[in-house]
């Protein structure tokens, strides 16, 4: 296969991602979208690494998903957190940075 | 072959994704996030990154998705409402993904770069074996290397903080940093304003909170401390 | 000690008395005040003196010295020093000044006794003396613009001395306002002759006038039109004369010293300082004089009108610096300056003696409500009809070799200035009548009431109260105090007014034709660079002829007064009832006020108005206004972004991701 196919393949998940984080209200769930960007961006480095034949673009997937592992851990502690407090897990409730 | 097994695992990828986005219970979008992840896993093997392939599995799909899983199996069931609040959003999103996509395609197909309309060169032997990737991470890109550990270390730590336990203090020994009131805190976000002085639960903790009235949104570590006291 | 450093004493005693009593008021006891007041003038004047005896020392050509202190401008050119002139005219016009100024300063002494604003009144009065004698001594073109402005606020301040007084304050304005009209005119004339002669001190200046200028050349004729409209405002002249008659509001000493004797001769000073430069321009000169005859015209005519004898007394002021204009303006220095010595005099001590009849009456003004004092006040009577007399030109007094001199100088020169000899003759026998008008009315007939009590040794005291609307005061400090001084009852008055009734009497004998001429040597040195003063020179037999013409016509008018006022006292009124309108328009002063408040006023008060509520309101509020309200628009519209909602924001981003893509489509397709 080209690696034509396999970009404008990430491409597609990039957007459906996006799309998600834009739609979805539960916090779980958005944090879900963008572990699905992260991992279109991660094909987009492979499928670059395969085409030019170096493992730097392996090597940077493999990092951006121990960042990835990070931002998750975090955020789902925030998650809990909140549920803890009885907080609504409803991103449109917090709109404290309403002008 | 390789064409069957790409749209295989490209149909998996996209239907895991939709999954993710469409699905109700959180519960199952995590379920499909790990499907289309196992599905990524699988178009690595095909672009030859073996290790990467296997890390996708075993910390993706294995660690950080069952992390998921436990979250969303505490948090349980999220009631959204049909209603969406900011106007247009439900009909801009999905149009601004979309011209997103077709940006992004418009720009993959109409490249100059020829070399995407090959294959690739051809690959040596242990293009991509856990070999290949360690004498990488060790030898070029080893200050990367610690850095990610670094960052892992300050993650789990940071874990530890956000949801630590409760550190039982008595009434008014507030250690916390005492920051400005607005008028605006207590308005629209009412839940969030309200929540010092929330009389439900019968935690041994609530008098605490109860006594911390006009003290809107607090630091959260020193709240998380206070109502953590309650959790067994 | 040189003349310039008695000059500069002379500058500095007064300066010093203003210090004095402006700082220390509180520490001062009593009335000393008034005593440290007059005597730093009596040290001016002694050192006047003292001057005159060191210039008299000197060769007659020597006679012309300079001093200065330091620097006081320089740049771009321009070198303008703190420096004093003294030169015969300098020295005679401070003689003058500081002499009659020391008697009004003894005067003020008792006669403002009762005063809560004792001190501060003695702190303006020699202030107005300092720059007085500053304007006289300067010797270059900016110090006098300085001791003129100097003198201007000295006059309002002293105008609107009884400051809670509205009519006083409102005079004080109009003085000002009308003062600065002739500033104007004064510092354009100082750029004028700056690009024209390159310096302002005086003597460098007068040197290079005539080979600057050629005769009657456009740019010297409007140096001189500007110089006269300054000395005009000062002088009080047509049209800027109708600050004078309200100046009357304040003290009556102020009245004698400010708006008789001194300040309103500074504009006569001026033109006789500046005469090379009119000397240059006769066309400025000529207008000059006409002015000033039609001026006197005028003036004579109105203070047969008006019945507030401060205010004849001021018309007349105004009619006699007519004289004097006309004297400097054709070339007759000397004799316009002997007219301005002893108008001074007379003048003074006729503001003097009015004063005391005012305190007599209570405040009251007006004369027809006065009458009989012969014998209530002997002392005051007596003076005051010395002062008349000097007015009237009655043969031997000062007035009468002073005024006809001009007059006969004029009629010499010939040609129209015939006219001038003439228009000064009428005056003169006006002049007489409404001199004597007021003796008659204030010294004979039957005693009013307030002469009646105060034969019986009673002074009349009355509601304290505005002389000329009638409004109720009270005697704090900001208005008159509750006690008149009559001069038989305080002697410093007396000896002011005696030393000032001998000077009007035996004052002319310095320059009677024929006989002396101490005068004209005197100030040759100053003035014989004129043609006027060195060519025209008129015989004894001519100048006699005209003086006896000039005591004719006095003592007619004396008669004619005698007629209208004693003899068919019932005259007055029948002239007034069959000349009804001329005597309507003599008595609103020939509707000048109106006239301006038509011209002037009123169009600028419109003027005003329109841009309050138009510019102001409308277009600069409301763009002030509009602004606002267009960034608090803006602002709401973009507040309208910052909803809280963190979709919204993530949707902008994305959006603005796709924007920025699209971009780079298009920019690299």
């Amino acid at each position: 296969m080209d690696v034509t196919w396999y970009l404008v393949l990430s491409a597609l998940l990039f957007a459906i991602g996006a799309a998600g984080v834009l739609i979805r209200r539960s916090p779980l769930v958005i944090l879900l979208c963008l572990e699905l960007m992260l991992n279109a961006g991660n094909l987009a480095l492979v499928a670059f690494a395969r085409d030019r034949g170096d493992q730097d673009g392996q090597v940077f997937a493999l990092i951006v998903m121990v960042v990835a592992a990070c931002e998750v851990v975090v955020g789902l502690g925030l998650i809990v957190a909140m549920f803890r407090r009885r907080l609504p897990l409803n991103v449109d409730e917090m709109r404290d940075l309403r002008g | 072959m390789v064409e069957v097994a790409f749209f295989a695992g490209a149909i998996g990828a996209v239907a895991g994704a939709v999954g993710v986005i469409a699905l109700r219970n959180p519960f199952y979008s995590v379920l499909a996030l790990v499907v289309h992840l196992v599905a990524l896993a699988g178009l690595f093997l095909l672009l030859y990154a073996q290790f990467v392939a296997a890390a996708q599995v075993v910390v993706y799909a294995g660690a950080v998705m069952v992390l998921y899983v436990f979250v969303a199996a505490y948090v349980g069931e999220v009631e959204e409402p049909i209603w969406e609040p900011i106007p247009g959003q439900r009909f801009l999103a999905p149009l601004l993904a979309a011209a997103l996509f077709v940006e992004l395609s418009i720009a993959i197909l109409g490249t100059g770069l020829s070399s995407l309309d090959s294959e690739g060169p051809t690959l040596p032997i242990g293009f991509g074996s856990p070999e290949a990737i360690g004498n990488l991470l060790l030898e070029r890109f080893l200050v990367v290397f610690e850095a990610a550990s670094m960052l892992l270390l300050v993650a789990a730590v940071g874990a530890v903080v956000l949801a630590g336990r409760t550190r039982v203090a008595p009434a008014g020994a507030r250690d916390e940093v005492p920051h400005p009131v607005s008028p605006d805190d207590r308005s629209p976000s009412a839940p969030y304003a309200a929540e010092p002085a929330a009389p439900s639960a019968p935690e041994p903790a609530a008098s605490e909170q109860a006594r911390m009235t006009g003290r809107p949104s607090g630091s959260l570590v020193g709240e998380g401390e206070a109502s953590g006291g309650g959790v067994p | 000690m040189s003349a310039t450093t008695y000059a500069w004493l002379v500058l500095a005693f007064p300066l010093a008395g203003c210090l004095v009593n402006a700082f220390g008021w509180r520490l001062l006891p009593g009335r000393a005040a008034g005593w440290i007041g007059t005597g730093a003038i009596a040290l001016a004047f002694v050192n006047s003196i003292a001057a005159l005896v060191v210039l008299l020392d000197k060769p007659a050509s020597g006679r012309e010295l300079t001093s200065s202190l330091w620097t006081y401008a320089s740049a771009a050119g321009l070198d303008v020093k703190l420096g004093i002139l003294v030169d015969p005219l300098s020295v005679f016009m401070i003689l003058v000044v500081s002499g009659v100024s020391m008697l009004i300063h003894l005067y003020s002494i008792s006669y403002l006794e009762s005063d809560r604003g004792y001190t501060r009144y003695f702190s303006y009065l020699n202030f107005f003396v300092f720059s007085m004698l500053l304007l006289i001594l300067a010797g270059n073109f900016v110090l006098l613009i300085v001791g003129w402005a100097f003198v201007g606020f000295a006059s309002y301040a002293l105008i609107s001395f009884w400051y809670r007084r509205n009519t006083a304050t409102t005079a004080g304005m109009k003085a000002f306002v009308i003062n600065v009209i002739g500033d104007v005119g004064l510092v354009l004339a100082a750029f004028f002759i700056f690009r024209e002669l390159g310096t302002f001190d005086y003597l460098p200046m007068f040197e290079s006038a005539p080979e600057q200028f050629a005769t009657n050349e456009g740019v010297v004729v409007a140096i001189c039109l500007l110089i006269l409209v300054g000395a005009f405002a000062k002088s009080a002249q047509l049209p800027l004369h109708t600050w004078l008659p309200d100046a009357m509001e304040g003290p009556t000493p102020v009245s004698a010293l400010i708006h008789a004797a001194t300040m309103v001769t500074a504009g006569v000073y001026l033109i006789a300082r500046m005469h090379p430069l009119f000397v240059e321009a006769p066309t400025a000169a000529d207008i000059s004089a006409f002015i000033g005859l039609a001026t006197l015209i005028f003036a004579a005519t109105v203070a047969l009108a008006v019945t507030d004898l401060k205010r004849i007394i001021a018309y007349s002021t105004i009619s006699q610096i007519g004289y004097m204009v006309v004297g400097v303006s054709i070339g007759a220095y000397a004799a316009g300056l002997f007219h301005l010595m002893s108008h001074a005099f007379f003048k003074a001590l006729l503001f003097m003696a009015a004063g005391s009849v005012i305190a007599a009456m209570a405040g009251t003004q007006n004369i027809d409500r006065m009458g009989g004092f012969r014998r209530a006040l002997p002392f005051t009577s007596s003076l005051l009809i010395v002062g008349a007399l000097a007015l009237a030109a009655f043969p031997g007094t000062s007035g009468f070799f002073s005024k006809d001199e001009i007059l006969a100088f004029a009629a010499e020169r010939g040609g129209f200035y015939w006219i001038l000899a003439i228009g000064g003759y009428v005056g003169a026998f006006l002049t007489a009548i409404y001199a004597f008008r007021i003796v008659f009315r204030v010294v004979y007939r039957e005693p009013c009431p307030e002469a009646r009590e105060l034969e019986q040794g009673h002074l009349a005291h009355a509601e304290p109260q505005n002389p000329m609307t009638g409004e109720k005061e009270d005697t704090d400090v900001g208005f008159p105090g509750p006690e008149h001084q009559i001069a038989e009852r305080a002697w410093p008055m007396a000896l002011a007014m005696a030393a000032l009734g001998l000077a009007a009497i035996f004052g002319g004998l310095v320059q009677v034709p024929g006989v002396d001429h101490v005068l004209d040597t005197f100030l040759e040195p100053t003035f014989e660079d004129s043609p006027l003063f060195r060519d025209i020179h008129v015989s004894t037999g001519d100048a006699w002829l005209g003086l006896g013409v000039g005591g004719v016509l006095g003592l007619l008018g004396i008669a004619t007064a005698y007629y209208l006022y004693v003899v068919a006292p019932q005259t007055p009124e029948r002239l007034r009832a069959r000349a009804h309108a001329a005597y309507v328009f003599l008595v609103n002063k020939w509707y000048f006020d109106e006239l301006y408040d038509a011209l002037v006023y009123r169009p600028l008060i419109a003027v005003g108005r329109f841009a309050n509520t138009v510019l102001e309101r409308v277009v600069v509020q409301g763009i002030v206004a509009g602004t606002v309200g267009a960034v608090r628009g803006v602002g709401m519209v973009v507040r309208g972004a910052q909803s809280g909602f963190v979709r919204a924001y993530a949707l902008l981003v994305v959006g603005g991701f796709a924007a920025l893509g699209l971009y780079f489509l298009i920019v690299s397709s």
